[in-house]
């Protein structure tokens, strides 16, 4: 590791009144890497990434960003700040179209007055069809309601949005939990391709053969603790399933 | 050819424009005529607007994905404490501005209990439909004030205009608002906060949208509007009566759900939640018209809504069941 980390968290504590969720993990992810958060359900990994994508406010410990320390307020200023994530329960809205959920939150305005303005929706239809086609999807109106796609599309349209806004770092919490055979060899593909893109990612998954198929570096955490951090190399699932 | 008729079934207003063409004709045809004059029209318009403005606020706050029970309370208390101030000698406009603001603050403390304390806007509502005609009661003295002559711009608010003195202002005020109101949920950052926030909040929440100060927005419009259309009201009859509004929350749902607008929040018109105002007042008046006993009018209102929400339902699955490629 020659560059310094792009993100780094110091001895970070969680407590949801009266669960101890995470205990003092320390972890550093690396510019040229996708690390492969693993571990049981419960483990405390949600609780970590929904720290770092500033859903949530841990209770102790610090989190730098490019070196310098961050305190997220919102998921807002994750955003912001290049941290994407993907959700496991989708964070789309089924009602809405495709063109309006790329952009929800950060919607191109023609003008706007104290934050409130009016749409600019041209850009909005052409960027996300732009976006869409950048990821190797193909749909076949930004119109459509994203309802109306499978899970696997729906995944797809999320990874776009994250591509789009052009994140310093991309989160996937269980991307492709409930999703068909295809469409998670097809997630799992974009994983992959973080990797080429310069993107540092963080994948979680409890499959541990996806883990391994598309990551270089394996984290194991079990009760709120990091148990294991090697390279995919220096490891094996025996291993990791025995500390888990 | 698919693809037009899906894109018309899923317009949620579809419903209720059906039943307003039906209706109409139904009508018409009873009342010999007589329901589409101009003179009937005139009067079905002139009291259109107090509904109306309601069921706008009502159906925003819904795609919101929150209730308002306390519309119809606030839809009194707001021309009282305009009444109650100008007995007191107030000029019209600062005693107007109390009275919507009175409304802004229902709204927000509505707003402000359902987000801090995370219950049901339901109960909160309900709880300030009580407190609000309670508040009425009392500052209107027992004795309701007469307004003074004179007393607001008449012209302004409830004169006659257009051709052959077709229109209230009052008319006027609410397309206008409903206008804006449209484009604010439709054209705005704002409309696609307030649509992701009840189409499903934990994705608005995570893209970063502040939900919580959204929510409290819409109650906000939602009692104002109330408060107006309440303040159109007096205007009209000269006259704050504390128990005006009764009842009203549940016509401007009726209205909303009419309109296509979805109890579980996201999907939902403005134009929707003004067609279903139009049919309670098609229906209130052609009844009359028809020379029905009143007393039919709440049971054709609640055989609508139910009827219009399983046609509703109806139409959105025949509509997805249209199969139109999404991908290749
Ligand atoms: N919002 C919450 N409130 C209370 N407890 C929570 C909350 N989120 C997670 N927990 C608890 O924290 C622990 C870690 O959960 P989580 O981070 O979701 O684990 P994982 O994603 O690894 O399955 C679990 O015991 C879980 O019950
Ligand atoms: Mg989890």
């Amino acid at each position: 590791m020659t560059s310094e980390p792009i993100i780094q968290v110091r001895n970070l504590h969680k407590w949801y009144s009266g669960v101890h969720a995470l205990k003092g993990v320390t972890l550093d992810f690396h510019r040229n890497e996708t690390v492969g958060l693993v571990g049981d359900n419960g483990a405390g990994k949600s609780t970590l990434i929904n720290i770092l994508s500033g859903t949530q406010a841990p209770t102790e410990g610090e989190i730098f960003f490019e070196g310098r320390k961050v305190s997220f307020k919102g998921p807002a200023d994750a955003m912001e700040a290049g941290i994407e994530t993907i959700y496991q329960y989708n964070s789309m809205v089924p009602t809405m179209s495709i063109a309006r959920n790329m952009f929800i939150g950060r919607e191109p305005l023609k003008w706007s007055i104290g934050g409130v303005g009016i749409l600019d929706t041209k850009k909005m239809a052409e960027e996300s069809v732009q976006a869409i086609a950048d990821v190797d999807l193909h749909l076949r109106s930004p119109d459509a309601l994203v309802g109306e796609l499978s899970g696997g599309q729906r995944q797809g349209v999320a990874i776009a949005r994250a591509m789009h806004f052009k994140s310093k770092v991309m989160i996937l919490d269980e991307p492709t939990n409930h999703l068909a055979v295809k469409e998670t060899q097809k997630v799992l593909g974009f994983v992959k391709s973080l990797k080429e893109l310069g993107i540092p990612g963080i994948f979680i998954s409890h499959n541990i053969h996806h883990v391994f198929e598309c990551c270089d570096r394996m984290v194991a955490m079990a009760r709120g603790e990091v148990v294991l951090d090697k390279r995919v190399e220096d490891t094996s699932m025996d291993e990791i399933l025995d500390v888990l | 050819m698919k693809r037009f008729m899906k894109i018309y079934l899923e317009k949620p207003e579809l419903a209720g424009v059906a039943f307003l063409v039906i209706l109409t004709i139904v009508f018409q045809a009873r009342s010999g005529g007589v329901f589409l004059s101009a003179a009937n029209l005139q009067g079905i318009l002139g009291l259109l607007p107090e509904v109306a403005l309601v069921a706008v606020g009502v159906t925003l706050l819904m795609i919101c994905g929150e209730f308002d029970l306390s519309v119809g309370s606030v839809f009194a208390l707001t021309p009282m404490s305009m009444a109650v101030m100008l007995e007191a000698g107030w000029p019209f406009l600062p005693a107007f501005a109390l009275g919507l603001c009175v409304a802004l603050l229902v709204g927000f403390i509505n707003g402000v209990l359902t987000v801090k304390f995370a219950i049901p806007s339901f109960i909160t509502t309900l709880g300030m439909l009580f407190v609000a005609r309670s508040v009425t009661v009392v500052i209107s003295g027992g004795f309701p004030p007469l307004l003074p002559n004179g007393a607001f711009p008449k012209w302004l608010f409830v004169a006659y205009v257009g051709p052959g003195d077709m229109f209230r202002m009052s008319f006027l005020w609410f397309v206008a608002i409903a206008v804006l109101v449209t484009l604010l949920l439709s054209r705005t950052n704002f409309g696609n906060w307030v649509r992701a926030t009840g189409g499903f909040l934990p994705a608005a929440q995570s893209m970063g949208i502040p939900t919580k100060r959204v929510k409290v927005a819409c109650f906000m419009l939602c009692s104002l509007l109330a408060g107006l259309a309440g303040s159109l009201q007096v205007m009209r009859l000269g006259a704050p009566l504390p128990s005006i509004g009764e009842g009203l929350e549940l016509q401007a749902v009726a209205a909303a759900v009419i309109g296509g607008t979805a109890l579980t929040g996201g999907i939902g018109t403005i134009l929707g939640g003004i067609i279903g105002a139009t049919l309670i007042r098609v229906i209130d008046n052609g009844l009359v018209l028809s020379q029905v006993d009143a007393n039919w009018f709440k049971m054709a209102l609640g055989a609508l809504t139910v009827f219009a929400v399983i046609l509703n339902a109806w139409l959105r699955k025949t509509a997805k069941s249209i199969k139109v490629e999404t991908g290749k």
